[in-house]
């Protein structure tokens, strides 16, 4: 890893829990680079926000619905036969994947699909890499009743098939994207000109901590409620907060879910893996707060792969939530900040974590998930037995089976 | 001031509009590009929108998002668009103006886009994806140079915010004539005409409309109310075929240039 920081550096960190700023910012980073088409709605949305943050109506019903739907609070597990594998750092695993539609995506969807009712907007859009999104997206929307068209880049609706059929039982509408790259990017851009031109009547749900203020803001909150409960489930089964923890970084919701009430807790080492796919060559990987560099995508300033002209640059990952050229700003505020050190792992890595994690606890795990899990298997190494590591399972893996068993030639 | 502001001072002495048709550089290629250019300056437009190619456009319809990929599939760089442009800088005499993502502007830094966009010709740049509250610092950099930054106005922009947006402007003021993205509209949408007349009532600034006008019709109507037209993919489209036919392609576009500046009278 090159990005390791000392825990004096860490220390002396500036970052703060307190941003963005009222016009999105991070630090330098986020902002709001978008057509003035779409200035009404993020304003509106803004206004929205803030109003039902305060609103413990809304906080309730939000509760609620992460309680007796979504199946809340998730498990803090302790992983002892992983542990014990390793022979390093006791391992914990925050299992998001045990959520209601298998991933900590629902925490957010219901959350803007509550807004998107206070705001009468009538229709949703949702843009889907991996296909978990989509399916959260579809849910929350079959829940309200609400018309729900999900984009996803047409090569992943081939290797994430399972969502795209989930998503259509609900009733959504899945449109495959076939320009570019096919992926979760062109996906983005397709909802973005969907919602250029349905703006007054529709809500965008964006699914990650990307695009224009609010939402990196938004949905870091709404996902929040992961890192808040592993904080007391620590202080409950540990007795104390954890040394490190440990989360992939596509966009990076679930990992600014789980940092973000621990960015004051300056002992706290927090680690966000991002998808070195098949090696550091331009093309070969999704890695932009390693391989970077700032720029604009998607509606914010942020690290982001391109070329030396400002366009975007084909990026790969074997899987395809974490296939994606930019990140959110929050996480290049924190990198900056040196409060969140940011690592890759390769494909190859990342499936033997999946073997791992499935031979040794039982748990299926999301490919996306598995990056995390890799490099956290890597740490844990290195750390004692006495001290704690706390991975976010993210995601579970059922969705990738069928892409698993064509990568080793199997039947499914 | 710029080769806009002159122009649209004479025309506005003249009692005339302005035809500004948008083309997409480097697609096929850049010397089609500059052979087209020539060609709707011989035509009689008053200025072109000349289009950098971006790989993310989401403002952008289906024709010109393809313009784009077949541009970038030809591997075009900004500095090729650049120098093709400067080489005909002396017979290229209407102003030229780019359409550009601020993605790509901030990678080369504000200082050097506008210097290198100064050098090629261009007077000035209208970034689609940078709102008012974010353009300060280019808006210094344009200022400084004596370079244009043309902001736009939509549907959706609340009257208060068009005030605003019409004073950070310079050159003209883009006015979008729907709530969407580019693109061949057959109808545009009611109460347009009274948007514009509205804003153009209280501001100095030249106004262009843009977005989905194509028909002879659509210029006719719209012309009195503001200070020119912008017409984008209707020509992108006429362009399409040039891999096969340069000229069969360029033919196409003059005939609809011709109906349209027939119809600004």
């Amino acid at each position: 890893m090159s990005t390791i920081e000392s825990p004096d550096v860490r220390a002396a960190s500036s970052a703060t829990p307190s941003v963005p700023d009222a016009s999105g910012r991070f630090g330098v980073f986020g902002g709001r680079f978008v057509p003035e088409t779409l200035t009404r709605a993020l304003e509106e949305l803004t206004q929205e926000y803030a109003k039902a943050k305060s609103d413990p109506d809304f906080q309730a019903e939000l509760d609620e619905l992460l309680h007796r739907f979504v199946g809340r609070p998730s498990p803090l597990y302790h992983a002892k036969r992983f542990s014990q594998q390793l022979g390093g750092a006791q391992i914990w695993l925050k299992r998001e994947d045990l959520n209601h539609t298998g991933a900590h995506k629902i925490n957010n969807t219901l959350g803007q699909a509550l807004l998107t009712l206070r705001m009468k907007k009538t229709r949703v859009i949702a843009e889907t890499g991996a296909g978990q999104h989509g399916v959260a997206s579809a849910t929350a929307c079959a829940h309200f009743g609400l018309p729900c068209v999900v984009y996803m880049g047409a090569e992943d609706v081939r290797r994430q098939k399972p969502n795209v059929f989930s998503m259509r039982l609900m009733g959504a509408e899945v449109r495959p994207v076939e320009s570019g790259s096919k992926t979760l990017r062109d996906a983005v851009n397709e909802a973005m000109r969907d919602w250029m031109s349905s703006v007054e009547h529709t809500h965008y749900i964006i699914g990650s901590v990307i695009g224009p203020h609010p939402f990196p803001m938004m949905v870091r909150d709404f996902q929040s409620v992961i890192g808040k409960e592993c904080r007391e489930q620590c202080l409950t089964s540990i007795g104390r907060l954890p040394d490190t923890i440990v989360a992939c970084v596509g966009g990076g919701s679930n990992a600014a879910g789980m940092f973000y009430p621990f960015v004051a807790d300056k002992g706290v080492r927090l680690i966000g893996v991002e998808a070195g796919g098949r090696g550091g060559t331009p093309g070969d990987h999704a890695s932009p707060l390693t391989f970077g560099a700032p720029g604009v995508l998607h509606g914010s300033y942020s690290y982001v792969m391109q070329d030396d002209d400002g366009q975007t640059s084909d990026v790969h990952s074997i899987s395809a939530g974490l296939d994606y050229p930019g990140v959110g700003p929050e996480h290049s505020y924190w990198k900056d900040a040196h409060r969140v050190e940011y690592t890759s792992c390769r494909d190859d890595e990342a499936l033997g974590a999946f073997d791992f994690l499935a031979k040794n606890e039982g748990i299926l795990t999301a490919l996306e998930t598995c990056h995390a899990v890799a490099k956290a298997a890597e740490i844990a190494k290195t750390m004692s037995p006495d001290q704690h590591l706390v991975i976010c399972l993210s995601g579970r893996g059922d969705k990738d089976a069928a892409e698993l068993a064509r990568l080793r030639g199997q039947e499914w | 001031m710029t080769a806009i502001d002159t122009l649209f001072e004479k025309l506005r002495a003249s009692g005339k509009k302005a035809l500004m048709p948008f083309i997409t550089a480097g697609d096929p290629n850049m010397d089609f590009t500059a052979k087209v250019l020539k060609r709707l300056q011989e035509l009689g437009c008053s200025m072109a929108e000349v289009g950098i190619p971006y790989s993310d456009p989401i403002a952008d319809g289906p024709v010109i998002q393809a313009s784009y990929t077949r541009a970038l599939t030809n591997k075009i760089k900004l500095h090729q668009i650049f120098d093709r442009i400067e080489q005909d800088r002396n017979t290229l005499t209407m102003p030229l103006v780019s359409m550009v993502s601020y993605a790509i502007i901030h990678r080369q830094g504000p200082e050097a886009f506008v210097e290198s966009a100064k050098q090629a010709g261009f007077s000035g740049a209208i970034v689609p994806d940078l709102l008012v509250e974010e353009s300060t610092a280019l808006s210094k950099v344009c200022r400084e140079r004596d370079f244009n930054l043309i902001q736009l106005v939509t549907p959706t922009t609340p009257p208060e915010r068009a005030l605003r947006i019409a004073q950070e402007s310079s050159g003209f003021l883009y006015f979008v004539s729907v709530t969407g993205i580019t693109g061949e509209r057959t109808q545009l949408p009611e109460g347009l005409v009274d948007r514009v007349g509205w804003l153009k009532s209280r501001t100095d600034l030249p106004i262009c409309i843009g977005f989905g006008i194509s028909k002879p019709e659509h210029v006719r109507l719209l012309a009195p109310v503001c200070d020119g037209l912008i017409v984008g993919s209707a020509i992108v489209r006429c362009l399409e075929g040039a891999n096969r036919s340069e000229d069969e392609a360029i033919a196409s576009a003059s005939t609809l240039v011709k109906s349209l500046l027939e119809a600004l009278g």
